[in-house]
Formats: C-alpha cells, sequence, structure tokens
C-alpha cells in the first residue's frame, strides 16, 4: 500500500465518524419519517390557536339571534363574518373587547354596494348612499339578523 | 437494389408505427383518462384524505372578508404585501384593455371606477395557494423546509426554515411571501390547525356566498366531488403543470 494512504485512510475515518456524530445530533428526530422534512412540524402547525370559532359554536348560546339569522335572507352568513373572530368570546362570554357590532352604511356596503362585478342573482345591490338616506347607519333600518325585519 | 431496401425500410417503420400505436391504445385502456387526476397527479394514498379547494367565480361578490378573516386567524402583518389569501378584480373594458386591481388585497372592499358603458366584462378572482400535488416551491427548499403533508397540504416548517427565498421565487402563483419578523417564508396552511380540528378554513368559514369549498379529492360523494361534476372547473397556468389542486369555476381566460 502506497504510504500516503496509510496515513490518509485514518485522517478520513476521523472525519467521516465526525460527520457521522454530528449528523446524528444535527438531524431532528422526525426528520425523514414522511418524506425529506420534520414530521413532527406538522403537529405544531395543527396546534396553533383558532381565533373563528365557528357559527356552530355561536350557535349554541345565542340561539335567538341564530333563529332570527336563519329565518331570512342572512342564513348563508356566518356570526363572526359581522361580529370579528370571536374564540376569545366563546371560551369566555366575559370576554367581549373583540366583537364588532357594525351596521354602518360602509360596512353593508361591502357587500351590498353597487358593483357591475357582483352578479345580481348572488346578491342584490343598492346605492348605499341614495337608498333611504333619512337614517344614517342600515341597522337604523334592517334588523342586521332578519333584514326584512324593519324597524320604523 | 435500392428500390428494395426502401421497401424493407418502409415495411419496418410501418410495423414500428404500428406496434407503439398499440401500445399507446392498450395502455390508454389500462389507465383511463380523469379530468381530475389529470390536473393534479394522483394522490399517494387513495383510502386517506387527500384536500383539494373549490372557487366560484361566479358567486364571488369581492367582499373581501376572506382576505381579511385570513389575516387575522393567521396573524398574518397587517400592512400591504403580505398576504396568504387576496382577491382581485379584473376590468376588460371595451377597447380592450385589461385592468386588474387588488387596493390592499381586497381586505377594504372594492369600488369599481369604470363607468358601465365603457365596461366590457368585470370579475373578482380570490387567489390563495393552489396546494399543488407537484408543488413547484417545495422541490427547490435547500433544507426540507417546506413540503407537502400527507394530506395533500403545502406547509412551512417555521423552525427548520432558513429564509433563502427561493421558494418565494419558484411560486408560479405568487402565494408566499418573508415573514417581516420571523424571517421565514409563510403561505397558506388551509387553516391546517382549523381543518385537523373539525372546522373549516377561516376564508371559506366567512365567505357570505358560498364561493369557496374546499373537500377530499378522494371522497367521490364528497363535497368538492359534487362541484366538480357540476361545473367546468380549471386551474390557474395549467401549462406549467404544478398539479394545481385549487379549482376554479368560470375562469376567464384573461386571468394570470
Ligand atoms: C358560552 C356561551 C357563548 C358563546 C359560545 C358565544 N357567546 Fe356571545 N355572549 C354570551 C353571553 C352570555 C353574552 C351576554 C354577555 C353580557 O351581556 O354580559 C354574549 C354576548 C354577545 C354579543 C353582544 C355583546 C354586547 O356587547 O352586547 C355578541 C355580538 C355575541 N355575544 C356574539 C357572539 C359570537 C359571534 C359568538 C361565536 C363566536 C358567540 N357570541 C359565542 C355567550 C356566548
Ligand atoms: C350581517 C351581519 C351580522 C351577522 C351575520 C350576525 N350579526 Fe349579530 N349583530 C349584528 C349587528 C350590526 C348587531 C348590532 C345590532 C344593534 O346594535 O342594534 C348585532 C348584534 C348581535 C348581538 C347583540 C344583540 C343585542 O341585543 O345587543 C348578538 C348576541 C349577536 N348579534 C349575535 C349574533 C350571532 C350568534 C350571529 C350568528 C348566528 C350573528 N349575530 C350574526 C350583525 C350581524
Ligand atoms: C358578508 C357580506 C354581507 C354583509 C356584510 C351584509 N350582507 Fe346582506 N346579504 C348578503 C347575502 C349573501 C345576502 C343574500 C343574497 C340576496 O338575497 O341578495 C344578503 C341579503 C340581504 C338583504 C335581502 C335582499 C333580498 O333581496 O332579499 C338585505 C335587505 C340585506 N342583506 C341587508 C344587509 C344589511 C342592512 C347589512 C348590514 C348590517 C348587510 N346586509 C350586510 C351578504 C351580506
Ligand atoms: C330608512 C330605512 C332604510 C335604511 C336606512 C336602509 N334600508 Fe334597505 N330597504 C329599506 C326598505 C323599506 C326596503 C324595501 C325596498 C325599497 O324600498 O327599496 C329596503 C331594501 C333593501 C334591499 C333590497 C333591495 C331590493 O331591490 O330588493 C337591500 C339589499 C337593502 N335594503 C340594503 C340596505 C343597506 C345595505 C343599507 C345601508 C346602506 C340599507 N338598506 C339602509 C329601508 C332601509
Amino acid at each position: 500500500m502506497p504510504v500516503q494512504l496509510k496515513t490518509l485512510i485514518p485522517l478520513f475515518a476521523v472525519f467521516i465518524i465526525l460527520f457521522l456524530i454530528a449528523r446524528h445530533f444535527l438531524i431532528p428526530d422526525s426528520f425523514g419519517k414522511y418524506g425529506h422534512y420534520r414530521a413532527n412540524s406538522i403537529d405544531e402547525i395543527a396546534a396553533l390557536p383558532i381565533n373563528y370559532a365557528g357559527k356552530a359554536v355561536c350557535i349554541d348560546c345565542h340561539d335567538t339571534e341564530a333563529e332570527l339569522l336563519a329565518s331570512d335572507a342572512h342564513a348563508g352568513l356566518s356570526c363572526e363574518v359581522c361580529h370579528g373572530p370571536n374564540a376569545k368570546h366563546a371560551d369566555d362570554y366575559e370576554i367581549k373587547e373583540y366583537l364588532i357590532k357594525q351596521g354602518t352604511r360602509e360596512f353593508c356596503g361591502r357587500c351590498h354596494s353597487l358593483n357591475p362585478a357582483r352578479k345580481i342573482e348572488v346578491i342584490n345591490q343598492i346605492d348605499i348612499k341614495e337608498h333611504h338616506p333619512e337614517k344614517e347607519n342600515c341597522i337604523d333600518c334592517h334588523n342586521p339578523h332578519a333584514v326584512w325585519e324593519l324597524k320604523e | 437494389m435500392g428500390t428494395k431496401r426502401m421497401n424493407a425500410s418502409r415495411r419496418n417503420f410501418l410495423k414500428k408505427s404500428a406496434a407503439l400505436a398499440g401500445t399507446i391504445l392498450a395502455t390508454s385502456a389500462l389507465a383511463p383518462f380523469n379530468a381530475i387526476i389529470f390536473a393534479a397527479g394522483e394522490p399517494e394514498d387513495k383510502t386517506k384524505i387527500w384536500y383539494g379547494i373549490g372557487i366560484d367565480i361566479e358567486k364571488c361578490i369581492g367582499c373581501g372578508m376572506c382576505a381579511k378573516a385570513c389575516k387575522s386567524e393567521n396573524n398574518v402583518p397587517k400592512e400591504p404585501f403580505y398576504y396568504r389569501s387576496w382577491v382581485e378584480q379584473y376590468t376588460i373594458k371595451n377597447d380592450g384593455s385589461i385592468n386588474v386591481v387588488s387596493p390592499n388585497g381586497g381586505i377594504d372592499g372594492f369600488t369599481q371606477t369604470v363607468p358601465e358603458e365603457e365596461l366590457f366584462k368585470t370579475f373578482f378572482v380570490p387567489k390563495m395557494c393552489n396546494h399543488c400535488a407537484k408543488s413547484p416551491c417545495t422541490q427547490v427548499c435547500p433544507v426540507g423546509a417546506t413540503f407537502e403533508s400527507p394530506e395533500g397540504i403545502t406547509l412551512v416548517d417555521k423552525e427548520y426554515c432558513i429564509g433563502c427565498a427561493y421558494c418565494i421565487q419558484a411560486c408560479p402563483y405568487g402565494c408566499r411571501y418573508l415573514h417581516p419578523v420571523t424571517k421565514t417564508a409563510d403561505k397558506c396552511t388551509l387553516c391546517y390547525h382549523r381543518i385537523t380540528k373539525g372546522l373549516k378554513p377561516a376564508c371559506v368559514e366567512v365567505c357570505p356566498t358560498g364561493a369557496r369549498i374546499y373537500g377530499d379529492l378522494n371522497d367521490k360523494e364528497g363535497e368538492l366531488h359534487k362541484f366538480l361534476k357540476e361545473h367546468n372547473c380549471q386551474v390557474l397556468k395549467p401549462n406549467l403543470n404544478t398539479g394545481s389542486k385549487l379549482f376554479y369555476n368560470g375562469l376567464s381566460a384573461e386571468v394570470r
């Protein structure tokens, strides 16, 4: 065997062993379980907290509003479209500071203002400036939950 | 001599062509054409959940509630340019010009400024991660920090990401951004933390017209299959063969 190899082989062996040791400690436990990634990261993402509780949860406690909503044109809307993300309130109903209660012309107009890209079969639109300007807010007339229950 | 050789080679050519045509015909009978598979490639395991998304452009009213809910649910930075989900309004005028706007991702709603008589057509296109079956973005990651989960959802491992932004460049749909605080790539997870708890993704939850649906592509009785069966759906940039699993109904050819 050439003399260079004799000195190089142990050196290489040391390098390879060091590399394997370093690799063992650097690669996270679950890496490669399903593929070329850390399988545990899936569980970490799944464990993130939620902010929207979902309509089914709101309905549990607010059956009056739920019934009203289901009875009219807004039946398809989720509570949290208008009231904002409220998982905190659903966990503890004393927490009310994140509840939004908007019934302004601007807010309802996000869906109902005239826009040629909105199909009339899908949503009925009005000119939010011209439509019954005698009252300031939409909810001064329309009940936000049962929209055809008009207050006079 | 010359004619003889030519005849021999012609016969060979015809034989080989016939054999080739026969093989193609036989293999095509083995794997019948399937519209969904055609678009998205095949799931690894047909017995497990494999998520896809459907968006009905005809039903979208451009309220931008989805884009807004996405930011609230996933704590996406509030300033513009950081979006996991956003809405675009396309305006095509009679003179043929196409204008695409997305003011703050549609989060504050839309107003149409072009007068009606100049309009050829106008519509909204909600955009989000296509959760491709052959994701270009996961292929370029040098460290294995972005990947496709067994359910067919493209995710990012925040701990492992080095913030090189290759994946952001690679996504042909522009669905990724570099998080300004963590300096890691961030994107739509189809609200993985919600759907694993049995809740709908935030954007689906708040959509007032039911324009968005999500579901299991392996479930032949599922809502998504029904949607794909009843509508003529198309994916974005099919020529790129990304295997996109986001199916649009009523997608106009102008949409990029
Ligand atoms: C655990 C039962 C419970 C759940 C779940 C719940 N709420 Fe409530 N909520 C209450 C109670 C009780 C009140 C009345 C609190 C009070 O007046 O002090 C209330 C009050 C409200 C109010 C009125 C607040 C005000 O300022 O008057 C709104 C709006 C509301 N809830 C919306 C929601 C929405 C949206 C959800 C779903 C995310 C929800 N709630 C889920 C119990 C619940
Ligand atoms: C279209 C938007 C919209 C939707 C959808 C909606 N709300 Fe409301 N809600 C409002 C507005 C606006 C008010 C404030 C009404 C007022 O101040 O008169 C309100 C008020 C309330 C209140 C307080 C009532 C009171 O007497 O103070 C409760 C509780 C409530 N909503 C629960 C719900 C629940 C539960 C749902 C889902 C089933 C729901 N809302 C869906 C817009 C909405
Ligand atoms: C997130 C979008 C959204 C918001 C916000 C919203 N609506 Fe609606 N609204 C709808 C949809 C969807 C329908 C059902 C489609 C239809 O019938 O036009 C509807 C129906 C209605 C109708 C009945 C129209 C009809 O033809 O029967 C009225 C009235 C109405 N909404 C008033 C309001 C008022 C007032 C507000 C503000 C408190 C409001 N809406 C906020 C989406 C919305
Ligand atoms: C002064 C009371 C009043 C106010 C304020 C009001 N509405 Fe109405 N709205 C009505 C009445 C009454 C109708 C029945 C049809 C009509 O008179 O236009 C109606 C009809 C509608 C319709 C159905 C239109 C149609 O063609 O069938 C929609 C949608 C609507 N309102 C939304 C709104 C929105 C959004 C706002 C806030 C910008 C609002 N309304 C404010 C009283 C009011």
